[in-house]
């Protein structure tokens, strides 16, 4: 089977197109890059949107957190706490039970004039369920981060926002929030790349792949288990990590570059990129 | 454990939680936290070793050994490091196996990798075969060890590399101007100041080792994810205590698990900073003379 061939067959075998039973025997380096890298889609979906729907849900616990009202501050340090506090794995695993015990056929909801079911089916796959736990995850650590660079927003530039008359929320977007954010983006893409590790969680926690649907890892690990030699498939998935980790590098330092334009480029903040581990 | 417990279908309510929560399962579930924090106690000295190693050899003046200390740490970055964990363990399995099998069987003549299968001669098998079960459980726990070593250790290099480089180069000069060889003066000044300029990384380093603890499971060992399932599933009246699906009790308890491992490790790392920041020139040192004062 040529390559080509392959490629068509299992491009985009991870979504359930193409051919539907994997390859048993005689495995090619072809096979092997083509469904690793079919595999990485669901890497690239998880990560982004969870990045895209956590920046902003960040932003308003980094908010809550730097409150003075009790009862905005505290749900607010609990929520980063727990997220932060404890491994993801274990998160994941506990979010998958905690759907599978929601009602089968939805929760009704009563209201006065109509009456809703809600489906809750879809929570137990891994598409939605483990999407939403990414979505918390991050939101609590990048809210950490958002909140460091918070405190340390320069007293002076909200000052002269108080002379120019700006106050409440049009302080925030425009004073506060950018210079946040400027502050808070070396950190934040490290936190980027990080969550794009993370994601290769997924499968290997409670959530299962359906129909042998799974990410790049699922499928090196399949490899791995079939073949008993790790030496191939396992540095395919590093390779198409590193790459993963340069796009976002570049990706970030365009965004970096626009958030601090108004600098003279010599006194630009670089990015420096110290990736973490697991969490 | 109770002698009430014989017979555990008369029990009712707390006297049925009770003998439930102490059955031997459970006893073994117990035991299975101390794995883990058996292997948060061997693997945090082990990967300051390999991390020290790391950092020495990345500043070493020879070229050979600075490149491996280079690639060293930087080959965890970019790469997820749970590609680490699946990878390592059997990747050194196989090494050690291989090494076995070319000392031992050199008169072994059909290839060691035939098509999917990896054989070895049977007397270079690790651990033998013949070896009671403990070898095996040991041998699978030693692997997980010397995996998160490996990959920690790529960490605590990078972070130890940057705490030596962070010492004030005048420390270095005033150690030169006494005429101490660079060895003595990497010995006697460099390593017992460059702690305090390493501990922040290192503090963040043993938190993301706390919560790289449940992969144990992905490794095989029988640790607290392992048991939270087998024990929290649900068990038919054939079983002695049947009950529910409670997979999500028991993860719960997991998570209030760590939830707590790490903040006490937070107050126990604020502490030592404290006291290691004591007569250091930074600010924090600053700080307290100060106060002292």
């Amino acid at each position: 089977m040529s390559c080509v061939q392959t490629f068509q067959d299992y491009a985009f075998r991870s979504l359930g197109y193409g051919e539907r039973l994997l390859p048993r025997s005689d495995f090619t380096l072809c096979e092997q890059f083509t469904l690793i890298g079919s595999g990485l889609v669901w890497n690239i979906y998880f990560g982004a949107l969870a990045l895209f729907f956590g920046f902003f849900l960040a932003t308003a616990v980094a908010v809550a957190r730097n409150s003075s009202a009790w009862v905005v501050r505290k749900p607010a340090e609990w929520f980063i706490f727990v997220f932060r506090g404890s491994p993801l794995f274990i998160q994941f695993f506990l979010a998958y039970q905690a759907f599978v015990l929601l009602p089968r056929n939805g929760i009704e909801l009563n209201l006065i004039f109509t009456h809703i079911t809600a489906e809750t089916g879809w929570l137990t796959r891994a598409w939605a369920g483990a999407l939403v736990v990414l979505f918390l995850n991050t939101a609590a650590y990048s809210g950490e981060i958002f909140y460091g660079a918070l405190r340390s927003v320069p007293k002076g530039d909200i000052e002269a926002a108080d002379a120019y008359g700006m106050a409440g929320w049009k302080r925030f977007r425009r004073i506060v929030w950018p210079t946040m954010l400027r502050l808070a983006w070396p950190a934040y893409t490290n936190e980027a790349i990080f969550l794009f590790h993370a994601t290769t969680l997924v499968y290997f926690s409670g959530f299962p792949a359906w129909q042998q649907k799974g990410d790049a890892l699922y499928y090196a690990n399949y490899f791995a288990d079939k073949t008993f030699n790790p030496f191939i498939p396992y540095p395919i998935v590093a390779f198409y990590f590193i790459l993963v980790t340069l796009a976002i590098i570049g990706l970030f330092g365009l965004i970096n570059r626009r958030l601090n334009r108004h600098m003279p480029s010599e006194s630009r903040p670089r990015l420096r990129i110290r990736p973490q581990v697991i969490r | 454990m109770f002698a009430s417990c014989a017979d555990p279908s008369t029990l009712e309510g707390l006297n049925w939680l009770a003998c439930y929560l102490t059955s031997g399962k459970h006893m073994a579930f117990y035991q299975s936290f101390l794995v883990v924090l058996a292997l948060l106690a061997i693997t945090a000295p082990a990967a300051l070793l390999f991390g020290f190693g790391g950092a020495m050899a990345a500043r070493s003046r020879i070229w050979p050994l600075r490149i491996f200390g280079r690639a060293y740490t930087a080959m965890v970055r970019g790469i997820p490091d749970i590609v680490f964990f699946l990878f390592v363990p059997v990747a050194m399995d196989q090494g050690f196996e291989w090494l076995r099998h070319k000392v031992k069987c050199p008169d072994w003549t059909e290839p060691v990798r035939q098509g999917s299968d990896f054989v070895v001669c049977p007397a270079a098998k690790l651990p033998l075969s013949t070896s009671p079960q403990w070898v095996h459980e040991t041998y699978g726990f030693a692997l997980a060890v010397l995996a998160f070593a490996v990959v920690f250790g790529a960490f605590a290099a990078n972070v130890l590399y940057g705490a030596m480089r962070a010492v004030p180069r005048a420390q270095i000069e005033t150690a030169e101007a006494y005429g101490m060889t660079p060895r003595q003066s990497f010995w006697r000044v460099l390593v017992p100041q460059m702690w305090i300029y390493a501990l922040p990384g290192l503090s963040n380093l043993w938190m993301i080792l706390i919560k790289a603890t449940p992969l144990l499971f992905l490794l095989g060992v029988q640790d607290i994810v392992y048991w939270a399932r087998e024990l929290g599933g649900s068990k038919t009246s054939i079983f002695a205590y049947p009950h529910p699906d409670w997979r999500l009790y028991y993860f719960l308890g997991l998570l209030i698990f760590y939830l707590m491992l790490t903040r006490v490790s937070e107050a126990v790392l604020t502490r030592l900073t404290a006291r290691l920041s004591h007569g250091q020139a930074t600010l924090a040192g600053e700080a307290q003379r100060k106060a002292a004062q």
